[in-house]
């Protein structure tokens, strides 16, 4: 299989502190690899350490033939990109004196893509209509919005330098369960329309489950558990996978008790 | 686990806040009734600006002013036989929305507390764990030793090392952990009734479970009474006896859990649940 993503043995230390602890996976074109497990666990310094945001100690990660982690200037813009994140608090993630639509078309300036201002106007408002929103609303400010439509705007600009792979970190842990199922919804369409990869970093398997084709299980900095969503979510391997399983609030377990 | 299953220990009727202007106002709870019965853990389930939180904080007489203004109903709290001194004379079928500041001062805390979604902004972060919840205690509770009380508190939310925990100041500790002060600060005056509005939504589902487990745990060895908000039916069908479903400001459903989740009859209700991310399809 070709892999977009490979990720070998890569180790991130704070000072002493070793925050992931030689992990290896891959991720093909395409699919969605759920990664999961508790804070501090590792996972977000990982996805961190896929986008070159985050220094690796040893280890290798490789993007469509690229070593990532050597990348420098003019190489690792270009890897930005096709490399895009999502992040779980999207208001924290957006510019509060910045019209959504500036913070969308500064992306796309900053890349040098779309051309004139207007273009690049128009590229946003495109993007908008994808991702659910109105275009009308690009003037308005972060606050104007509520939570899921925030996700949206937050997505809509990850989007926006047509990436191929999206790192999502806990990108619906902090909306209402019904804007989740929303939000679940369109990434799922936008990776069926542009054949986007996901790596999707979580924390609840019930969410993971739904997004993802394969899982990856995080503890303590290592993956302990991989494999396809139902091997893990339905004969759990590992200790600590069973754990995770058991702790999630299930409406079905709940009453067949 | 009830003693007088008649006798609700709060009884809301007709509730209506309302928020803006008083021509146009926006009706966030719009003509509310629950009860909720003495150890009992009722949970009201809905989404942001469903009006569940608004109606909580009501119970209590907290809803921001002059912003939002109760404009109708009655939030009944019944006196219970557990006797709290002198004071209990005043609790006798207490009558919440016309309790002077003085008065409701007294309920709060003592009758009813709150623990929030987000511990790490409900604690001040310049005093010690220790020092805010022995604050409680100093103002409430005359004459208790508040050292001895913060300790026999925390080693009652499950922190392992109470000493050490009521000296900490709150970024040393765990989301977790932080959630169990707050409960411990929110126990410290023997409330009847515990408001837990989202309280596990900021925590990872490890962590949300021991915090739920917790609260059930309380239930049980207190006698606590819990209103749980929530957005999360799994955690309601998990831990709640009845529950009632809010949207728009209106309770549209309401029963026993197991009622309600499994025969849900209005359409707001199978939306919700049709939301929730399951861990094993089911056909």
């Amino acid at each position: 299989m070709n892999n977009l993503l490979t990720v070998e043995k890569v180790r991130v230390c704070y000072g002493e502190l070793e925050a992931v602890r030689g992990v290896s996976l891959s991720l093909a074109a395409g699919e969605t690899l759920g990664l999961v497990g508790e804070s501090g666990c590792g996972k977000s310094s990982l996805g961190r350490a896929i986008l070159a945001l985050e220094r690796i100690a040893s280890g290798k990660i490789e993007f469509n033939g690229t070593v990532v982690s050597s990348l420098k200037g003019a190489a690792l813009k270009q890897f930005r990109r096709q490399a895009q994140m999502v992040f779980q608090d999207p208001f924290g993630s957006l510019n509060p004196r910045l019209s959504v639509g500036a913070a969308i078309e500064e992306v796309l300036f900053v890349h040098g893509i779309g051309g004139s201002r207007a273009a690049r106007r128009e590229r946003a408002a495109a993007l908008f209509e994808d991702v659910g929103l109105e275009p009308d609303w690009l003037s308005r400010y972060p606050h104007e919005f509520s939570g899921g439509q925030r996700q949206r705007i937050g997505i809509a600009r990850a989007l926006s330098l047509e990436p191929k792979l999206l790192v999502a970190d806990e990108p619906v842990s902090a909306l209402d369960v019904s804007v989740q199922a929303d939000i679940i919804q369109l990434l799922k369409r936008i990776q069926r329309d542009r054949g986007l990869a996901y790596l999707f970093v979580g924390h609840d398997l019930a969410v993971v489950r739904e997004m993802s084709n394969r899982i990856a299980v995080m503890y303590k900095g290592e993956i302990v558990e991989t494999g396809t969503t139902d091997q893990v979510c339905d004969n759990p391997q590992h200790a600590y996978t069973q754990k995770l399983l058991s702790a999630v609030p299930d409406i079905d377990k709940a009453f067949a008790q | 686990m009830t003693t007088q299953p008649e006798q609700p220990l709060v009884d809301v009727q007709s509730l209506s806040v309302h928020f803006g202007s008083v021509a146009e106002p926006v009706r966030a709870v719009d003509g509310v009734d629950f009860q909720i019965f003495s150890g009992e853990i009722v949970a009201l389930v809905g989404e942001s600006g469903s009006g569940k939180s608004i109606s909580a904080l009501a119970l209590a007489k907290l809803v921001p002013e002059p912003a939002g203004r109760i404009v109708g109903g009655s939030v009944r709290f019944q006196s219970l036989e557990k006797q709290k001194g002198a004071g209990s004379a005043c609790f006798q079928g207490l009558e919440v929305l016309k309790l002077k500041s003085s008065e409701l001062r007294k309920l709060r805390g003592a009758r009813i507390a709150y623990i929030f979604q987000e511990p790490a902004t409900s604690l001040n972060p310049v005093f010690t764990i220790g020092w805010q919840i022995g604050e409680a205690i100093r103002l409430h509770r005359k004459g208790v030793h508040v050292k001895q009380e913060v300790e026999k508190l925390l080693t009652s939310v499950g922190l392992p090392d109470p000493a050490r925990a009521a000296q900490a100041y709150p970024h040393e500790l765990s989301g977790g952990m932080q959630q169990r002060a707050m409960i411990a600060m929110a126990l410290a005056c023997n409330p009847d009734l515990l408001v837990a509005d989202e309280p596990t939504t900021a925590l990872d589902v490890t962590v949300q479970k021991q915090i739920l487990d917790l609260l059930v745990e309380l239930r049980k060895t207190r006698g606590l009474s819990i209103l749980l908000i929530t957005h999360n039916l799994g955690i309601v069908a998990n831990v709640a006896d009845r529950v009632y479903v809010m949207n728009n400001g209106k309770i549209v459903e309401s029963g026993d859990t197991r009622t309600v989740l499994l025969t849900p009859q209005h359409d707001y209700t199978k939306k919700l649940l049709k939301a929730v991310p399951r861990l094993h399809k089911t056909a």
